[in-house]
């Protein structure tokens, strides 16, 4: 079902959590909530799971308003940072808790638990308890949990954060899948970059308890509304007010003619680190500042880097933010 | 504890021979000898302290109870006005108990999870009882329910009686015996957090719900732990019960103020039997708890 919370404001004390903020997020949708720690993603999630109350504002699911609704009868599965498993229950009967307390008849609990382990690749571990599971385990454990009871909205707070790279890089793309597979309107709470681009269809990037911009991955890369938004989204380098990407850094082949060029200026290279498929090169202009350009392996072996040498370098027009 | 005690020794007796052996030590050795020396030294230290203060007490009046056989032990013990005093303390520590651990968890989930201020105050109040003297308890206790107190005239006009009876001896051991099970639940709650607990509110659980299933099997060995505690103390109270009491033979006399009274009349068997009684209470309320506590436990990886 469609989220709706418009003009919400939180504060914790003399913090403000959260300034003003209105999301819509379509039924069916998977969105990401990005922005730095203490940008008021997570308080936003927790709002609208009803975790926490808003100080003004209103949140509403599938058009009903449930700014004052408990938890309990909001009908979010939530999972947690850290999963919070229940320790002293078996997986199957944290899977069915959600069940157990609506007092779901047995042979209907039992069937819809072993729906949801084979969902989340845990059949044959239904006997064991959180702590004999790893990490990727539990989470998903928790994502079962939370699915168990039919959830309108599906919210989850920086579900990859405690896992290691490998793990989160397969959870991540089995979470698209299983996006696509039972099209619950989802959101979850990030601070990789990489990671809501990834997964998301849409992403809110939250900075200092206020909404940035709200786009496709594709929009906020390529048409940042601000500073931090440029910033944030990808990597970039700055030159006083400027910033550029560093794959828009061209460098160009030896005996190129320094002085044809408008933007073309000498560089001496400071480092080249071999980075995979990406080389980072790390540049010190005439002026004194650095950058640093991304370049494939092949043009970097293409134009023979080497530290200490002096080569031309293209800069593009820079992007400043008034 | 002598099982252990003597296993203990003996190791340190291995550990003193291997190092008076004739071999050269090299420096790395002799550093290792001094660590053992200064751990040999505190495990002396720590067991010559619980032998002067526990062990040999307790070995002494098991020894003198079991003296002269079982016989004149049993006779002791079945004494009527021990019976009596038996009861009684059974009886307060099955109303007593029950009641703490009621108050003790409501009062640790108010003081973790409530959001109100003036809660460290109310910390403060909870520990006034380690911080009373038992007899001052008491006095305070006949101050205000005694016949001529400003509860208890109203009290006795309407047929109650509080002091020399057992509502009062019920208050005094509650009071003493209060703080336990909230101390010993308030840092495992602390430990748990509130994940679970929202976790629960998110898959639909009420708040009585989320209790029972999710924060009770969580805290249980704090739990456990403050009630053996409070069941030991308001089995073990002396001071105040022995104000309120009154001291009345067979009606109010219970175990504690039996043994005294024993002690006083030159009765030795008796009260050493009835403190070999109060002993093995105490030990049965320990072990009972545990294998309670144990059956329900599911969470450790087996």
């Amino acid at each position: 079902m469609a989220i709706d919370v418009a003009n919400v404001s939180k504060r914790f004390g003399s913090f403000t959590a959260l300034q003003d903020v209105s999301v819509h997020v379509e039924d069916g949708a998977l969105m990401a909530l990005l922005g730095p720690s203490g940008s008021g993603k997570s308080t936003l999630l927790r709002i609208i799971a009803g975790l926490e109350a808003p100080d003004g504002g209103s949140v509403s699911i599938g058009g009903q308003d449930l700014t004052h609704a408990p938890a309990r009868t909001r009908g979010v599965g939530f999972v947690f940072q850290h999963y919070a498993p229940f320790k002293h229950m078996t997986v199957h009967d944290n899977v069915a808790f959600g069940l157990t307390v609506r007092k779901t008849p047995r042979r209907e609990l039992d069937a819809r638990v072993g729906e949801l382990l084979s969902l989340v690749r845990l059949d044959g571990l239904a006997k064991r308890y959180p702590s004999q599971l790893s990490g990727g385990q539990l989470q998903r454990m928790a994502l079962a949990r939370a699915l168990a009871p039919e959830p309108k909205v599906l919210l989850l707070d920086e579900p990859f954060g405690a896992l290691d790279v490998q793990v989160r890089g397969e959870l991540r793309e089995w979470l698209r899948r299983l996006h696509e597979e039972i099209h619950v309107t989802t959101i979850f709470v990030t601070h990789d970059q990489e990671e809501a681009m990834d997964v998301a269809a849409q992403i809110v990037v939250m900075n200092g308890g206020r909404i940035e911009q709200t786009g496709t991955p594709r929009e906020l890369y390529e048409h940042p509304s601000n500073e931090f938004v440029m910033s944030f989204v990808g990597p970039v380098n700055r030159l006083g007010d400027a910033l550029l990407r560093p794959h828009d850094i061209q460098i160009l082949p030896g005996g190129h003619d320094l002085y044809s060029e408008g933007s073309t200026v000498e560089a001496l290279v400071r480092r080249v680190a071999h980075l995979g498929f990406e080389v980072r090169v790390e540049l010190i202009l005439p002026d004194g500042r650095d950058v640093w350009a991304q370049i494939t392996r092949e043009m970097a072996a293409e134009l023979e880097l080497a530290e200490g040498q002096i080569l031309a370098a293209r800069l593009p027009a820079p992007r400043v933010f008034a | 504890m002598s099982a252990s005690q003597a296993s203990a020794i003996g190791t340190g007796g291995r550990v003193a021979t291997r190092r008076g052996g004739p071999r050269a030590q090299s420096p790395a050795r002799e550093r290792d000898t001094a660590a053992s020396a200064r751990r040999l030294g505190l495990r002396f230290a720590a067991l010559g302290y619980l032998l002067v203060l526990l062990g040999a007490p307790v070995a002494m009046i098991f020894y003198r109870t079991f003296e002269h056989g079982l016989a004149p032990v049993w006779s002791a013990v079945t004494q009527p006005n021990a019976v009596h005093a038996f009861w009684l303390s059974i009886e307060l520590v099955a109303i007593v108990v029950p009641l703490n651990t009621a108050f003790g968890i409501g009062m640790a989930l108010l003081i973790e999870r409530g959001r109100f201020r003036g809660r460290g105050l109310l910390g403060l109040l909870l520990d006034l009882p380690f911080a009373i003297s038992p007899v001052v308890v008491g006095l305070a206790l006949v101050l205000v329910y005694g016949r001529t107190g400003w509860l208890g005239g109203w009290l006795a006009g309407n047929g109650i009686q509080v002091i020399f009876s057992i509502p009062g001896m019920v208050l005094a051991t509650a009071f003493v015996s209060l703080p336990f099970v909230a101390r010993e639940t308030i840092p495992v709650l602390h430990e748990l957090g509130t994940d679970a607990e929202q976790a629960a509110a998110t898959l639909g659980a009420s708040a009585w719900q989320t209790f029972r299933k999710v924060t009770l099997p969580a805290i249980r060995w704090g739990v456990v732990y403050g009630v053996v505690l409070t069941t030991a103390r308001a089995l073990g109270e002396f001071g105040a019960v022995s104000i309120v009491s009154g001291r009345l033979e067979g009606q109010t006399q219970t175990l504690p103020l039996y043994v005294q009274d024993r002690f006083e009349n030159f009765d030795a068997t008796g009260a050493y039997a009835a403190a070999v009684v109060l002993a093995l209470i105490a030990f049965a309320t320990l072990l009972g708890m545990n294998l309670l506590a144990k059956r329900t436990k599911r969470d450790t990886v087996v």
